[in-house]
C-alpha cells in the first residue's frame, strides 16, 4: 500500500486545477492489466477468466466487490454478470472477494473534481478519464458516491461475456464442435443436439483454454434480467433472520469485547481504574487502547456492563467543543482568506446585486450522525503473524492497510473478509473501530474476538456530516430571477476523512458547494462561493455528502426569490433550465403532483430540484397544516439515471433517500457540549418513523446519456421541498434544521 | 435457568438481570434478534413471548415467563411464515438489519388484529426504526400478510 500514497499525492493534482498533469504519469502503468486475485488460491481444475468469475467442479462463483450496505449492491453486480454469463442467481455463489487493486473504483474520484455533471467540455471529459486512471493506479477499492452501477455497468457485463465465450471455447475444444454452433443457458453450454454441458463440468477444460478477450456485449433489447423488475438476492435471508452481519458471526472459542473511548472527542485517556470491572462476572480482561479501554468478556452484555464500570480519567477535547461556538467559527469564516472555491461565477453579481432591493437570508444546517442500525462491529483474530478481519466495510484495502500498520504486519498478512453491513450511510468509510479491535487482538492473540460498540459509543464517536451556514443574496423581478449569490461556509469533509486514510487532500473541497454550484440554471448573474471553516471535530461523508445540506441551502432561497417576485417556482426553473434531461425531470414531477392546481385549504406544495452524482432529481412535497402540526402527506419524485436496471430496487433507493432526507430535516441534529455529542441514542436522534412517513410516488426517467447510481441523489431535494411546502401551507419560512425547532410535526 | 426458545428447551447459567436479547445471542447463538439501541427505541430485538411481541433488550432473563419465539422460529427460508413471505414479495429489506424485529412485530400485531386499518398499522409499527427508510413497503407488506393470513 506504500505506493498508494505516492500516487494519491499526484492524483489530487487532478482533483485540483492541474487536470492535464494526470495524463503525464504512467500511461504504461494504467494500461497494464491488474493481476487477478482469484488466481492466488485457485484449486485444481478450477478456472478464472477475470477478477469477477470463478468456476470449479462445485460451483460458479461471482465476485461482487462493491460493498452492500443495504443499497442492493451485491444483487445488481450479480445481475450484471449473469446477464452475459447466463447463470441463474439462485444456483451460484456470490462473494465480495478479497481486498485487491483489481477491484478499483474508476469513477469515484470524479466526485472530488470541480466538473459539472452536465459539462461535456474537453476538460470535463479528460477529468473523468483521469478519475479512472487514478482509481486504477491507486487500486482504490471503495464503495460510495453512488458509483457502483456507473463503474461496474460495462466491466461486469464484459466479465460475464468473457467467461461465457471462454466456456463456449472450452466446450468446443472438448466436443470438437464449432464454437458458433453452441449456445449458453442457465449455467450450461448447450450443444446443437440439446445436450447440456454444465459450466461446473467444463471448469477443468476451461482452465486450460485461452481466455477469449474479444467479446461484444448484448444489446439491451435482448436483456433477460436487467431493466426488468427482479428479486434481490438477499431478500429471503433478510426476511428470515438468516443473514449474517459482522455482529452475528460466531466462532469456536470466540470472546466478546467492547470499547470505551473518551466521549469528549480526541481528549484521550489519562488513566483508569478497572478494579471493579475486573471483578465482574465473565470479564476476562480490561485492556488499554488508544484513547480509552477495552473489555473482553464471555458475553457482549457483560462486556458492556463492565465497560461502564471502568473509572476513566478523560482528557479535554482539543476541538471547539460547544455547538454555539462551532457555529460561531462557521459564521466568522466568510472572509477572503478562507475562500475555498468559486466554481460558479456568471454575469456580474456584484453589479446586479448592488441595489437596495436585494433579498438576503442566512441558513443553517447542523451536524448529523450516520447511526446505522448495526453498531460498529468486527471480528478479529491474530495468530502466528496472520491477522483475519471480518466486518462490513466500504473500504477493504484501507482497512487492510490500517490494520497492518497497527499490528506491525505487511498488508498481505492481513485478510479482510467483507460482510453484509447493517446500514452505513457513509459510516463504514472509516476504519477506526477495526483499529481498536486490532489493538485488542495484539494483547490477546490466538483468540477470535468480536468487538461490538454500544449504541452510545457509536453515536458519540461518529464522524458526522458537518454543520454549515449559507449566506444568500438575490434579486428577482416579474421577469425572473436576475441574480443569485450563494456563499456556503463549512468544514472540509475531504480533508478530514482523507487524512484518516493517510491521504492528502489538496485544492478546493468540492463537497463544500456540491449540489449548489453545479445546478443547470442560466441565472444571468449567478455565483456560488465556498468558504472553508478550519477543522473542528472530525467529519465525514454522509449519504449524498455535500449535496445533503447544500440542496436545502440552494433550493429554499431560490424558492424565496420566486415567491418574492410572484414567480411560479416550477415555471421559473423550467425557464432557466439549460439541461434537457433535467427539464424533463422537472416537467415529470409537475405532472405527477398536479402542480399548479389548488391543493386545498391548509395544504401546500413545495418543489425542489437537485442534480447530484450526475442524477437530476425533482421532488414535490405536499403537506397539510392540521392545526396540531404539519403532516407530510405525499411526495412525488422524478429522477433520471439514464437507464434503470432494476425498477424495484430503484424505487426502494429513491424512497429510502426521501425518508432519510425528510426524517433528518424534521427531527435531527447532533450537538456538542465539551466535545461530547449530546444525542447518544435514538430517543434523541430518531429520523423518521413509520407514522410520519408520507406516500411516495417515484418515476424513473431514462433520457440521460450516461448510466448513474441512485443510492444518494434522492436525498438532497427532500428537505428543501419540505421547507418550501411548509412555506406554501403556512407562510412560515424555515431556514434552520431541524425543522422541529420551528414547527410541530404530527 | 431454563427457557424454551423456538420449541426447544435450554438451560443457561446467567444473571437474572441479563436481558433476554443477550441470552439468545451470546449464550444460545440465536442471532436473528438484533442489538440496535439497548433502550427499546429501535425494536430490532423484537421476539415473541407466548406470541406477544416484546423488546428482548428490555426483558430481564429472570423475569421471563413463557415460551420464546424468535424470527428463526417464526419460519425458515424453506417454510416462511405469511408475514415473511409478504416481506419477500414486496422486497421490503434494504440493509435488512431491522427487519427481524419488524417482522416479529407485524406477526404479533396481526395475530391480535387480523384486519387492521391503515392507522392501526402505522401505530403498531412505529416503534420499530428503519434507518434505510423501508416504511412504505412495510405498510404494503403488512396489508398483504393480513390478507394472506385471512385466506383472502
Amino acid at each position: 500500500m506504500g505506493r498508494i500514497k505516492t500516487i494519491a499525492r499526484r492524483s489530487f493534482l487532478i482533483g485540483s486545477a492541474a487536470i492535464v498533469g494526470g495524463v503525464a504519469f504512467g500511461t504504461y502503468m494504467y494500461k497494464r492489466d491488474v493481476a487477478n486475485p482469484l488466481e492466488a488460491d485457485l484449486g485444481e481444475g478450477a478456472a478464472t477468466f477475470n477478477p469477477f468469475v470463478k468456476i470449479d467442479a462445485d460451483a460458479v462463483t461471482l465476485i461482487t466487490p462493491r460493498a452492500d450496505v443495504g443499497q442492493g449492491a451485491y444483487s445488481i453486480q450479480a445481475h450484471l454478470i449473469a446477464e452475459e454469463l447466463d447463470v441463474d442467481l439462485d444456483t451460484v455463489r456470490i462473494e465480495p472477494g478479497p481486498p485487491s487493486p483489481a477491484y478499483y473504483n474508476g469513477v469515484v474520484a470524479v466526485e472530488g473534481m470541480p466538473i459539472a455533471a452536465t459539462s461535456e467540455t474537453m476538460l470535463a471529459r479528460t477529468g473523468r478519464g483521469a478519475a479512472n486512471v487514478v482509481g486504477k493506479l491507486m487500486g482504490l477499492q471503495l464503495t460510495g458516491g453512488s458509483t457502483t452501477v456507473p463503474d461496474m455497468y460495462e466491466r461486469l457485463r464484459e466479465a460475464g461475456a468473457v467467461a461465457r465465450e471462454t466456456l463456449i471455447a472450452a466446450a468446443a475444444a472438448q466436443t470438437g464442435l464449432e464454437a458458433g454452433t453452441l449456445r449458453t443457458e442457465s449455467g450450461a453450454v448447450v450443444l446443437p443436439d440439446g445436450v447440456r454441458l454444465a459450466y461446473t463440468d467444463l471448469a477443468a477444460t476451461a482452465a486450460e483454454t485461452p481466455v477469449v478477450e474479444e467479446v461484444s456485449l448484448r444489446d439491451p433489447s435482448t436483456w433477460r434480467h436487467l431493466g426488468k423488475p427482479h428479486m434481490r438476492t438477499d431478500m429471503v435471508a433478510k426476511s428470515t433472520g438468516t443473514q449474517d452481519y459482522g455482529i452475528d458471526l460466531r466462532m469456536d472459542g470466540m470472546v466478546h469485547a467492547t470499547t470505551r473511548t473518551n466521549p469528549a472527542l480526541g481528549g484521550g485517556i489519562l488513566g483508569f481504574d478497572a478494579s471493579e470491572a475486573e471483578a465482574m462476572r465473565g470479564v476476562q480482561a480490561v485492556l488499554p487502547i488508544t484513547g480509552g479501554i477495552a473489555v473482553v468478556a464471555d458475553n457482549t452484555w457483560r462486556a458492556f456492563q463492565a465497560a461502564q464500570a471502568v473509572a476513566c480519567d478523560w482528557g479535554d477535547t482539543p476541538y471547539i467543543g460547544d455547538t454555539a461556538l462551532q457555529f460561531d467559527a462557521v459564521a466568522t469564516s466568510f472572509v477572503e482568506d478562507r475562500q475555498d472555491s468559486r466554481f460558479k461565477d456568471e454575469g456580474d453579481v456584484t453589479e446586479a446585486l448592488a441595489g437596495a432591493d436585494v433579498m438576503e437570508a442566512e441558513y443553517r444546517i447542523p451536524y448529523l450522525a450516520h447511526a446505522p442500525l448495526e453498531p460498529m462491529s468486527v471480528v478479529v483474530k491474530l495468530s502466528d503473524g496472520r491477522l483475519d478481519i471480518w466486518t462490513g466495510t466500504q473500504i477493504p484495502r484501507f482497512v487492510q492497510a490500517g490494520a497492518a500498520s497497527v499490528a506491525g504486519l505487511e498488508a498481505e498478512d492481513v485478510y479482510v473478509h467483507v460482510l453484509m453491513s447493517g446500514g452505513s450511510f457513509g459510516r463504514r468509510l472509516e476504519d477506526d473501530y477495526v483499529r481498536q479491535a486490532v489493538e485488542i487482538a495484539m494483547q490477546l492473540p490466538d483468540t477470535p474476538i468480536q468487538m461490538v460498540w454500544q449504541r452510545e459509543e457509536d453515536m458519540t464517536h461518529d464522524f458526522p456530516r458537518p454543520l454549515a451556514i449559507a449566506r444568500a443574496r438575490g434579486l428577482a423581478s416579474d421577469s425572473g430571477v436576475q441574480g443569485y449569490d450563494l456563499s456556503i461556509a463549512a468544514p472540509s469533509v475531504a480533508k478530514s476523512s482523507l487524512a484518516r486514510l493517510g491521504q492528502p487532500a489538496m485544492g478546493p473541497d468540492v463537497a463544500i458547494v456540491a449540489g449548489a454550484w453545479d445546478q443547470p440554471f442560466a441565472i444571468p448573474n449567478y455565483r456560488v462561493t465556498g468558504y472553508r471553516v478550519p477543522a473542528m471535530v472530525p467529519v465525514s461523508s454522509w449519504r449524498s455528502v455535500g449535496a445533503s445540506g447544500n440542496g436545502f441551502l440552494h433550493e429554499c432561497f431560490f424558492d424565496e426569490m420566486c415567491h418574492s417576485a410572484g414567480l411560479d417556482p416550477l415555471e421559473e426553473r423550467l425557464r432557466l433550465c439549460t439541461h434537457d434531461v433535467s427539464r424533463k425531470v422537472l416537467e415529470a414531477v409537475g405532472e405527477m403532483s398536479n402542480w399548479g392546481s389548488d391543493p386545498g385549504a391548509g395544504r401546500g406544495r413545495g418543489l425542489a430540484f437537485v442534480l447530484s452524482f450526475g442524477v437530476p432529481v425533482a421532488q414535490v412535497v405536499e403537506v397539510m397544516d392540521t392545526g396540531d402540526g404539519i403532516r407530510i402527506d405525499k411526495v412525488f419524485v422524478a429522477a433520471d439515471v439514464g437507464r434503470v436496471l432494476d425498477p424495484v430496487n430503484f424505487e426502494a433507493q429513491v424512497t429510502g433517500g426521501v425518508v432519510w432526507g425528510l426524517g433528518h430535516a424534521m427531527n435531527c441534529e447532533l450537538t456538542y457540549a465539551g466535545g461530547v455529542a449530546q444525542q447518544d441514542n435514538y430517543h434523541a436522534f430518531e429520523g423518521m418513523r413509520l407514522y410520519q412517513t408520507p406516500q411516495i410516488e417515484v418515476r424513473g426517467l431514462e433520457n440521460g446519456t450516461k448510466i448513474q447510481g441512485i443510492g444518494e441523489p434522492g436525498v438532497p431535494p427532500a428537505a428543501p421541498a419540505l421547507g418550501n411546502a411548509i412555506f406554501a401551507a403556512t407562510g412560515q419560512r424555515i431556514r434552520e434544521m431541524p425543522f422541529s425547532k420551528s414547527v410541530d410535526f404530527v | 435457568m431454563k427457557l424454551t426458545v423456538n420449541g426447544k428447551e435450554h438451560e443457561v447459567d446467567v444473571e437474572d438481570d441479563m436481558p433476554l436479547l443477550w441470552v439468545l445471542r451470546d449464550e444460545l447463538g440465536i442471532t436473528g434478534p438484533k442489538y440496535g439501541c439497548g433502550i427499546a427505541q429501535c425494536g430490532a430485538c423484537t421476539v415473541h413471548v407466548d406470541g406477544i411481541a416484546v423488546r428482548s433488550c428490555q426483558l430481564a432473563a429472570g423475569d421471563l415467563e413463557g415460551e420464546v419465539t424468535t424470527i428463526e422460529g417464526l419460519g425458515t427460508p424453506e417454510a416462511m411464515h405469511a408475514v415473511q413471505a409478504a416481506w419477500v414479495e414486496h422486497q421490503v429489506a434494504q440493509c435488512g438489519y431491522c427487519q427481524s424485529g419488524q417482522i416479529m412485530q407485524a406477526a404479533s400485531f396481526l395475530d391480535l388484529n387480523a384486519a387492521p386499518t391503515d392507522d392501526q398499522i402505522d401505530a403498531a409499527m412505529s416503534g420499530n426504526l428503519c434507518r434505510c427508510g423501508s416504511y412504505p413497503r412495510i405498510r404494503a407488506a403488512v396489508k398483504t400478510a393480513a390478507r394472506r393470513l385471512q385466506g383472502v
